[in-house]
């Protein structure tokens, strides 16, 4: 498998990255370099195999119901650009 | 006072312990050497107001009998954990400005354990690297140069600051973290001795993620002993981390000394690969040979998928990590790009302006390998391969105790060598990153020279939980190697 | 078909149509803190003040889920007679926007907790619909963006981030507005009942994605249209409405059905595309690999399933066990506050028929007129409970007990010491009826004569001796005497 132009354009699209047109088809080549090594994998066969779902042999942590983080408003915002009273600011979203 | 930063871990413990030095006085040692090294460019951020406290905290709990195991230790921290009020950036533009108001939970084991904080290593970005070169705040310089050579090494990578402070004695240890080997490339090409505990030893809590089913955070520090001085006070089972895993901690010191009479070494012969240096191949047949002259019993094993490892690992890691990345959007901390029309603008400049090439590389293999239609054929496949990966140690493991294989398959590259063709790079991890597929411990440390004078280690890959053992072997190994090389000061100003 | 189900078809130009309608209701877990993280859920606080570290998704921060939550989830799924799954796995919902801040939302997407289950509704004329519950699984909610204070900017308030919700998917089972309204009524009071999730769609605790087809009856699944994020049951039946027959007339025209997200504007009463769900999404699901597979114990799950309360449908069932009508039984369950306050009320001592009588006809209705919910009312169960047990016992008539009623309504006190102290007893003393009926006698002789040839003239009597007597006479007394006194023969 190997990604086109196009692709490319909506991979970057979908991970709201910024790709400059002369970048699209640099893009493309690197990706494809990749892609090519990767393709070596279809070479096993994995009929059967179950994926990892987990490296460790545990079960999953739980927590109890019980609120144990205080009011954090100023910490919460004292890395935020563009923060205004509390709340974080983004430009307008039209739904 | 250069004396003072020739100590290892342990040996400035014993001297703290024994009052024949405070501190403080390490302290400022350990920081007129980071002042002297800045050409090396080991740390993003030192904090030396932080540390003079540390250290006047510490010896004042000396002074009143209170020690505790790392009392007074001044250490570095990789820039890939938080640590509250002092700026975190992943070696990334976009956290240039982040600091975090809560300090990761192994940092803290460490400050709990008495250590003192001298600042933040250098690292590739987001961990993303094997050369430390891919850092937004330039790349980290090897203390190594090649005999005859002025030529800028790389110090591995990613906790490549981790590696090179440690090695150039700006600290007496560091940690580091590691998804695809990125504890012990580094360890290996600058002569130092590094850890990945098995996944779930040390919690990963307020540490910047890359790829979170493989990172693990360990040591980075001058001798076994140190790493095993290390690893105990920063592991811990971590309520806050669902894959900490809730096993006691041992006292992994307390049986370094142990040898090696009777434990079976496993060579895999798998770890034979095309364009290894035969200068690994040699000083692996040693380390085996060292090992059987101690007593062990040394055995061919076989792991037949390792081939499959490193592409099984560019799409389970840039793929975990895309989704990881999508956090750093402009929006709640971070860079944001100035002269935004919309929301998608907000979000596509800032993180084109704020991640380097390679992570924007990862995060677009990572983003096609999730999308629909290609899961299957991706994502899917890859985590088959990681169960059979990891059967492949399971199965090995019935026939020994641990393995031997080389760390990288040559020495320190200069930089800029590889950077432009990432496949290439991406073979340096070759013999690591399998360990990190299955989530099995590992160690490598220093184990000879290069004909031109650089750093080569081996690795032992151990049992899930087993470091002990692992430490112990790696103990006995190192006495045999003799390991005594040190770089040239070459960067101290005249 | 049934006449009822005949009876929802939508004509067009083309002749009937029907409605195809599922729900995907998220009904926010009722905790104290949240899915993954110790932040508060509580409702209404200052902005970003209930929000972690975790909940920000700042670097470095790990999720731990909430066992209370997963126990919910899980009573839930039982509620709904579904298959409880011991195995499910929370994935990674991958896309951006202001409100989600790691970038992906942390759900259940191919192996939920709970599997197929299914929930009786209850239709007028008495008839009961099947709707087939698909799933539910567990995840988290977005945050909340402000989009109307600011000309150009956009405010977001994360405290809602990472609160616990269950998402409950139908089969597209529903055939009308009607039949979806009763659906969400009906979940909305099992989860009541079950102490789940409180149920509040004012407050967003419970909201509903609507997708709607339409197709000629007994044809294959049309493209449907999803109608996003609604909280009123008033406009998902509005929405529901106004969609169909927008897409009737689309197909009547020969246009075709394009799957889309759409927003009702509940000012115009209209179904709209929504401009941030144009893109074509790609939610790239994985596993998240922060959290391990869910593993239950058959025990644990066995050991709620013993402890669930007893829900509406077996509520109605019970009810009618104790002698009352459908009708009535129903209107009692419906709401989990009026069988709780009915069971009060039989507790202290009423008589089951009698009491669903005095609070659908009497109780309900006077709440209803000053709109109180039930737990609000000023007259407490005990009170009423002795107000028809009076009745019962014949203390006092139904006419007084009225009276009594509206007393301990505006007046509070205890009704059986309040007849006692204003003398409202009735009288059921035969010589003291005699006494009075005589007197009605022999003051009317002409109105005698009469009611001997018309014996229905009997009820003037009998209304003169109750208003003698101050409406305290038992009537059924006064009925009696004043035939014998008439020599008029009691019939049957
Ligand atoms: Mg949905
Ligand atoms: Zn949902």
């Amino acid at each position: 498998m190997s990604v086109d132009k196009d692709t490319v354009r909506r991979i970057a699209r979908l991970a709201r990255l910024k790709l400059e047109e002369d970048r699209v088809e640099p893009m493309v080549q690197e990706l494809n370099g990749i892609l090519a090594w990767v393709e070596q994998l279809k070479e096993v066969d994995v009929e059967g195999v179950p994926p990892m779902t987990s490296v460790v042999k545990q079960r999953l942590k739980m927590r109890e119901d019980v609120v144990t983080e205080p009011d954090n408003a100023d910490a919460l915002m004292a890395n935020a650009p563009g923060g205004e009273d509390h709340f974080f600011v983004v430009p307008k979203v039209v739904e | 006072m250069s004396g003072l930063t020739d100590l290892t871990l342990a040996e400035a413990r014993d001297a703290v312990a024994a009052k024949k030095v405070s501190s403080s006085e390490l302290t400022e040692a350990f920081l007129k050497a980071m002042e002297a090294a800045r050409s090396l460019n080991a740390f993003i951020t030192e904090t030396p107001e932080r540390a003079f406290e540390m250290a006047a905290a510490s010896d004042k709990r000396i002074a009143a009998g209170n020690a505790r195991p790392l009392e007074g230790l001044p250490l570095a921290i990789k820039d890939l954990y938080c640590t509250k009020g002092v700026r975190t950036t992943a070696g990334s533009k976009i956290l240039h400005n982040y600091v975090p108001q809560y300090e990761s939970t192994v940092s803290q084991n460490l400050w709990d354990n008495g250590a003192v904080m001298l600042g933040k290593a250098n690292l590739d970005e987001f961990a993303m690297g094997s050369s430390n070169e891919t850092s937004y705040f330039g790349p980290c310089i090897s203390p190594w140069r090649a005999k005859g050579s002025d030529a800028k090494l790389v110090p591995g990578g990613s906790s490549g600051g981790s590696a090179c402070a440690v090695s150039a004695n700006l600290c007496l240890g560091a940690t580091a973290t590691d998804t695809g080997g990125s504890i012990r490339t580094p360890a290996a090409v600058t002569g130092t001795t590094g850890i990945k505990p098995t996944y779930g030893r040390c919690s990963r809590w307020g540490i910047v993620a890359f790829a979170s089913s493989l990172d693990q955070a360990g040591p980075i520090s001058h001798t076994v002993r140190d790493c095993a001085i290390m690893l105990k006070a920063m592991a811990s089972v971590d309520p806050k981390d669902s894959t900490s895993v809730d096993l006691p901690v041992p006292d992994y010191e307390a049986g370094l000394e142990a040898g090696v009479k009777g434990l079976r070494i496993g060579i895999p012969k798998e770890y034979r690969v095309e364009g290894t240096s035969p200068e690994i191949d040699a000083i692996w047949n040693k380390g085996a040979d060292w090992l059987k002259a101690q007593g062990a019993e040394i055995v061919e094993v076989s792991l037949p998928h390792t081939k499959y490892a490193l592409p099984t690992y560019y799409i389970v890691a840039p793929a975990e990590a895309s989704s990881n990345l999508a956090r750093y959007d402009g929006v709640r901390y971070g860079h944001r790009a100035e002269g935004i029309e919309d929301l998608i603008d907000l979000y596509q400049k800032s993180r084109a302006e704020g991640f380097g090439s390679e992570v924007r590389r990862r995060i677009l293999i990572g983003t096609y390998v999730l999308s629909a239609g290609y899961y299957d054929a991706y994502y899917l496949r890859a985590q088959k391969l990681r169960s059979l990966i990891a059967r492949d140690f399971t199965e090995a493991f019935k026939q020994c105790d641990m393995l031997l294989t080389p760390a990288t398959p040559g020495p320190a590259f200069a930089i800029g060598e590889k950077i432009s063709d990432p496949v290439t790079m991406y073979l340096y991890d070759v013999f690591t990153v399998t360990v990190n597929l299955a989530g099995l411990p590992s160690l490598v440390l220093p184990a000879g020279l290069t004909e031109s004078g650089l750093p080569l280690g081996l690795q032992f890959i151990g049992k899930a939980f087993d470091e002990a053992t692992l430490l112990r072997a790696g103990r006995a190994l190192e006495v045999a190697a003799q390991f005594t090389a040190k770089p040239q000061p070459w960067w101290r100003a005249p | 078909m049934s006449t009822e189900a005949k009876n929802k078809l939508i004509q067009g130009s083309t002749g009937p149509w029907e409605v195809v309608v599922g729900l995907e209701v998220h009904c926010q877990v009722l905790s104290k803190a949240k899915l993954f993280s110790g932040a508060s859920t509580v409702f209404g606080a200052d902005p970003n003040s209930q929000v972690s570290f975790v909940d920000a998704a700042m670097p470095g921060m790990l999720p731990v889920i909430n066992r209370y939550c997963v126990e919910q989830a899980v009573r839930t799924g039982l509620g709904l007679k579904a298959k409880i799954n011991l195995f499910s796995v929370f994935d990674r919902k991958n896309y951006f926007y202001p409100d989600l801040p790691a970038g992906y939302q942390i759900s259940q997407y191919k192996n939920p907790i709970v599997g197929e289950g299914e929930v009786l509704i209850d239709l007028p004329g008495g008839e009961v619909a099947r709707v087939g519950i698909e799933r539910l699984h567990l995840e988290q909610d977005a945050g909340k963006s402000l989009h109307d204070q600011h000309p150009d900017h956009s405010f977001v308030d994360l405290n809602r981030s990472g609160i616990a919700l269950m998402e409950i998917v139908t089969k597209p089972d529903l055939r009308s507005s009607e039949e979806a309204a009763a659906f969400l009524k009906k979940l909305r009071a099992i989860v009541r009942y079950l102490g789940t999730c409180d149920g509040n769609m004012d407050e967003g605790s419970m909201r509903a994605d609507v997708n709607v087809s339409v197709r000629k009856p007994g044809a294959p699944l049309n493209t449907r249209c999803e109608i996003k994020n609604m909280n009123s049951v008033r406009f998902i039946v509005q929405a529901i409405e106004f969609e169909a027959r927008r897409q009737v007339d689309v197909l009547e025209s020969g246009g075709t059905i394009h799957q889309q997200t759409l927003l009702f504007d509940a000012k115009n009463g209209e179904t709209r595309p929504m401009r941030s769900k144009e893109e074509a999404h790609d939610y790239r699901y994985f596993p998240d690999p922060d959290l391990l597979p869910l593993e239950l114990e058959q025990a644990w799950v066995d050991g709620i399933a013993s402890s669930l309360p007893e829900l509406p449908d077996e509520k109605k069932n019970h009810f009618m066990e104790m002698g009352l009508s459908s009708y009535d039984a129903l209107v009692l369950v419906a709401e989990k506050e009026a069988a709780d306050y009915f069971e009060a009320m039989l507790k202290e001592g009423a008589e089951p028929k009698a009491a669903a009588n005095w609070l659908n006809n009497e109780y309900f209705g006077r709440l209803n007129k000053v709109g109180l919910a039930i737990g609000d009312g000023p007259v407490s169960a005990a009170a009423n409970s002795a107000i028809v047990q009076m009745i019962s016992a014949n203390v006092i008539s139904g006419k007084t007990a009225k009276d009594v009623l509206d007393i301990v309504w505006s007046e509070g006190g205890d009704p059986r010491s309040l007849v006692e102290s204003r003398g409202l007893k009735q009288v059921t003393d035969t010589g003291a009826i005699e006494e009075a009926v005589d007197k009605v006698i022999a003051a009317n002789p002409d109105k005698v004569a009469a009611a001997k040839a018309k014996p229905s003239l009997v009820g003037w009597f009998v209304g003169q001796v109750m208003k003698a007597t101050g409406g305290k006479a038992n009537p059924v007394s006064v009925n009696a005497i004043v035939k014998e006194r008439l020599g008029i023969p009691e019939e049957g």
